[in-house]
């Protein structure tokens, strides 16, 4: 059924989305914290946590953004066939709306409009802006507000397609360890398995949509989740980087088919501030 | 774990005494410069011209705030990642500056000029931004006002959390090298 959604609707949304993620911890992960504080013998490691902890309590109750960097704003569109969309252009609503968050709760602009000039463009926009054509007449928005330092930490390496799955372990292992304490750990690592170099890298992202707790649906995987977490908090490496347990706090895959010469691996690692959410009209 | 209080500026004494590991409380002034900032002094340092800022003594953060709301002294005010300023660490050093603050590993050349300058690195908090603006209790911009948060801004910190990272003697917690 053909259905019709205005733009101001979008725009509203998204700056209600920006809002909560910039202010807001979700409450799995403030438990996460807490665990993984409780589990930690090196003292420096629980007094991390600890003052992440405190950290989301502070930002919350007095709307002081989690991190300073307020991130490159990722926007990934899921419209419905029969959806139509009226107003202004879509990608324009996007980007007003990102506009407006990031002056209206005093977030940091940190999107320069040309890679080698380097003029901060003031607004935080251009938003980076995925979008799937998907059946029906709905529209889901998620957003994910991603720091700059943890984004840096990002991988791909295209492995041959007879390699073992543990050679796959390794790699991601060895980049955690190489990232050290860059992209602010406990992470929460998204995996891109399959498709091409692109797809790959663009899935090691949208991994990161899934709930937070959620395990993957296919038990082959959701096994393989589970060994790589277990591989990276035996690493050392610790919350900021300061040693003890608490390295990673989940790991989520995302695969996609891919060609029989090619297995592309991507990671992009998300820092333990954690600012992502979504909404469905 | 016991937080060792220091003040700055730093003086030898501080400095000599701090070992990588020690979780430390900061009070008292400090100055903040990133990316762009780096990258001005060393450009006025080329073209000869004098900084509107001593250097000398000095500890710097590398920050980059958000906005401020009314009435609040700073936004979130976390450290930014310290690899990304390893190829000023001369330059500041050679001015001057007794501590350097921000997020993560250095290079081999930053560790050996901290020990050849007697200065130490600390790392803070990384994202921890919230909580760090409530150690800032005041703030200004003292040069470089068009850069935005890439400015260079003069803070009072009071019990600002962060750990000796790399000190003079060559210990580096990422390294494992603590020196006893």
């Amino acid at each position: 059924m053909k259905r019709i959604i205005h733009t101001d609707t979008i725009k509203s949304e998204i700056v209600k989305l920006i809002r909560s993620a910039s202010f807001i911890a979700p409450p799995e992960i403030k438990t996460a914290f807490s665990r993984m504080k409780a589990e930690e013998t090196n003292p420096l490691a629980a007094e991390t946590l600890q003052i992440l902890i405190e950290n989301t309590e502070i930002a919350e109750r007095e709307e002081i953004p989690l991190c300073q960097d307020c991130g490159s704003t990722i926007v990934f569109l899921e419209i419905g066939q029969e959806l139509t969309v009226e107003g202004d252009l879509l990608y324009d609503a996007v980007n007003d709306a990102v506009a407006e968050a990031y002056k209206k709760f005093y977030l940091r602009k940190s999107i320069v409009a040309d890679p080698l000039r380097r003029i901060n463009t003031g607004t935080n926009t251009p938003a980076f802006i995925h979008t799937d054509i998907v059946p029906g007449n709905g529209l889901k928005i998620d957003i994910l507000l991603k720091g700059g330092g943890s984004e840096n930490m990002s991988m791909l390496r295209m492995f041959r397609p007879t390699d073992p799955v543990e050679l796959i372990i390794d790699f991601i292992e060895e980049s955690v360890i190489n990232a050290g304490p860059n992209p602010c750990p406990p992470l929460f690592l998204g995996v891109g398995i399959g498709g091409t170099a692109d797809a790959a890298m663009l899935n090691s992202k949208k991994a990161l949509l899934r709930p937070t707790g959620e395990k993957h649906s296919d038990p082959f995987y959701a096994g393989l989740e589970e060994k790589i977490l277990k591989k990276i908090n035996s690493t050392g490496v610790g919350p900021m980087g300061f040693g003890g347990r608490a390295t990673a706090a989940g790991v989520y895959i995302l695969t996609a088919p891919t060609h029989i010469a090619s297995l592309p691996v991507a990671l992009n690692m998300n820092c333990h501030s954690f600012r992502k959410g979504g909404v469905t009209i | 774990m016991e937080w060792i209080k220091i003040t700055t500026p730093l003086v030898d004494a501080t400095i000599e005494s701090l070992r990588c590991g020690d979780l430390c409380h900061i009070t008292g002034r400090i100055l903040t410069a990133r990316d762009k900032a780096h990258d001005r002094i060393r450009q006025m340092l080329a073209k000869g011209e004098q900084l509107p800022f001593e250097l000398k003594g000095e500890l710097l953060y590398y920050v980059g705030p958000t906005p401020a709301k009314e009435g609040m002294v700073i936004g979130a005010a976390g450290p930014t990642t310290s690899s990304r300023m390893d190829p000023f660490s001369e330059m500041t050093l050679s001015l001057g500056i007794k501590g350097m603050m921000g997020k993560g590993k250095r290079d081999k050349a930053t560790r050996e000029l901290l020990g050849k300058y007697k200065a130490v690195y600390f790392s803070s908090i990384g994202g921890a931004g919230a909580y760090l603006s409530k150690r800032i209790i005041s703030s200004r911009v003292i040069a470089f006002e068009d850069l935005g948060p890439e400015a260079v801004f003069e803070l009072y910190v009071k019990d600002f959390p962060a750990v000796a990272a790399i000190d003079i003697y060559g210990g580096d917690i990422y390294e494992n090298r603590i020196q006893q």
